[in-house]
């Protein structure tokens, strides 16, 4: 077990390494912070709603995260293949779970910085009023579970092909799915003639249902364990899929 | 000691390696041979583990690559095909990484990085990103990485692929180094390195291996082997061709070119027979005056060339017979 740990926090520093050594990293980051600071104060209304919380800026996320973050997992491995690392990493004495668990929570780690400069607001929000904290608190753990769900989507595209736009488009294809899926006007759509049971399973497969909920504030253990489960899915069916591609 | 066992790889209905067999002992440097598509690579990244083979397995020093890959990839130092290296990476942040994968830290991981610095002469460069470095320098940088943890056995495709002259020499007298006591399988299609570096030489054809010898014995296989090559400078074509070929155990005299010098060769009646004496008697008792003369040791490209058509017709017989 040490030997995975330790192998995995080596591909880890090397990816992260990779990020900030190119500049893939910075034009994200700028362009996460525009988008995000743009939909909060100029579509959401920021000020003029006069309420101390993040609301208007966490409800962004889910759309925002849809387009960018399959932008950052598309090189995971479609990147290798192109270039041909892959057969380096691969020949290395190293398994496979370390390989892609040390690339995905290097792009998650990322992801979270990039989610970590968003924190002016919040000073913003203390200086302002009297936000809930708890709140707040659990808005950027949910966001931060759903960044994941979404990357794993994404390494799990970027694994079935060379090309990265392909793989940005297959991860963004699938997490549309997985966000319109609990999105009201879909539910909607099919109460009044599906049966309860079938909108609830449709929509408790969705990020949406999930990340509501622990916006609201209401860190719930289904809900963490609702994403968790969910990457380790992606990530197994990641592996499965490039074990294919060996043989 | 390297053991290959009957690996077979299918890539949809298409063999690409066909029961390959062979064996490389420390002290042995394998040259791999063979056209373009061959299955070189193929079988190099099967014995590696990055392809699962359809049927049979590599035995790396006793430990089987489809069973424990891990502890079987411990003993390799790779290096693929086109050098593959992290492109933002600089080389010296490309090797650190490499030898932390390796196991190593600490002072025993930076000299070991400064010991491979110097070996490959990468000195004057670790400081860049790889994508800076010209095709020679990216080659040398994965060959580095390759012989990093100074492994018992050496797969190399294509090692001296992208290099200038130098390089190539520099590369080569270091593989033959290593060659002393280590296992090395190395792929090239360049037949001079085969002489300058193998041990033995392989020749692979659309899947099959057609021979597997010393470049001696392989380039004994050559029609030319044998032969005389003589040059002389005052002598007419077909006057002296009657001569020569009216002397014991010559078998044929093919004049080469009959311009300002006459140049021929001429051919034993079989193998072992030594012409150079009766040659040089025949002239003398002619007054031909002698340019140059030796004995032709026979060329590796004819022999390659002879050898792969073989393999090439052996396989279209395998598909005649499967039908």
């Amino acid at each position: 077990m040490p030997r995975t740990l330790r192998n995995t926090k080596i591909i880890l520093l090397r990816e992260l390494t990779g990020y900030f050594g190119s500049p893939v990293a910075y034009v994200f980051i700028v362009i996460f912070l525009m988008l995000i600071g743009f939909f909060t104060f100029s579509v959401s209304h920021f000020y003029e709603a006069g309420q101390a919380d993040l609301r208007s800026h966490f409800e962004w996320y889910p759309w925002l995260f849809l387009f960018l973050i399959p932008s950052v997992a598309m090189r995971l491995w479609a990147d290798e293949k192109r270039v041909g690392t892959i057969e380096l990493i691969m020949t290395l004495p190293i398994s496979l779970t370390e390989v892609i668990l040390g690339k995905f929570l290097a792009a998650w780690i990322f992801v979270g910085i990039a989610q970590i400069l968003t924190f002016p607001l919040v000073l913003s929000t203390m200086y302002l009023g009297d936000p809930d904290y708890g709140t707040i608190f659990c808005a950027y753990v949910g966001s931060f579970l759903m960044g994941g769900a979404y990357l794993s989507v994404g390494s799990m595209t970027s694994a079935i092909t060379r090309s990265q736009v392909v793989s940005f488009i297959l991860a963004v294809v699938a997490c549309l799915f997985m966000v319109l899926s609990g999105w009201p006007p879909v539910t909607e759509a099919l109460i009044g003639w599906a049966p309860n049971w079938l909108i609830n399973l449709v929509a408790s497969f969705s990020f949406m249902t999930h990340y509501q909920s622990i916006q609201r504030g209401v860190l719930d253990f289904r809900d963490i364990f609702y994403y968790l489960s969910f990457m380790f899915f992606m990530l197994y069916t990641n592996g499965i899929i490039l074990m294919s591609r060996k043989s | 000691m390297i053991e290959v066992k009957n690996l077979t790889k299918f890539f949809g209905p298409k063999k690409a390696v066909n029961d390959v067999s062979f064996e490389v002992k420390k002290g042995e440097v394998l040259g791999f041979l063979g056209p373009n598509g061959a299955g070189k690579s193929t079988t190099m990244r099967m014995i590696t583990g990055f392809i699962t083979p359809t049927s049979g397995t590599a035995v790396i020093g006793g430990v089987d690559i489809t069973q424990s890959p891990i502890e079987a990839l411990q003993k390799i130092g790779y290096l693929p095909e086109n050098a593959p290296v992290y492109p933002e990476m600089t080389a010296r942040s490309f090797l650190e990484f490499c030898a932390e994968v390796r196991g190593f830290s600490g002072v025993e991981k930076s000299k070991r990085i400064d010991e491979t610095i110097e070996k490959c002469f990468l000195k004057d460069v670790i400081y860049q990103p790889v994508n800076t470095l010209s095709k020679g320098f990216k080659q040398r940088v994965c060959f580095a990485q390759s012989i990093l943890h100074d492994p018992e056995y050496l797969i190399m495709d294509e090692p001296t692929d992208g290099l200038d002259p130098n390089q190539k020499h520099e590369v080569r007298s270091m593989i033959r180094e290593m060659g002393i006591n280590k296992a090395i399988i190395l792929s090239t299609h360049i037949l001079e390195e085969v002489d300058a570096v193998c041990t033995r030489a392989m020749i692979i054809a659309n899947g099959h291996v057609v021979a597997n010898d010393k470049p001696d014995q392989l380039r004994a296989r050559s029609g030319l082997h044998g032969a005389v090559r003589l040059t002389l400078n005052n002598a007419e074509g077909e006057k002296a061709k009657s001569c020569f070929k009216t002397l014991t155990d010559v078998k044929e005299v093919e004049i080469i070119d009959d311009k300002n010098q006459l140049n021929m060769r001429i051919y034993p009646e079989s193998l072992g027979m030594t012409l150079t004496d009766k040659v040089l008697k025949c002239a003398a008792e002619n007054n031909f005056q002698i340019e140059s003369i030796y004995t032709e040791q026979g060329r590796l490209d004819e022999v390659f060339r002879m050898i792969t058509e073989v393999g090439e017709a052996r396989s279209r017989l395998d598909r005649i017979v499967k039908q």
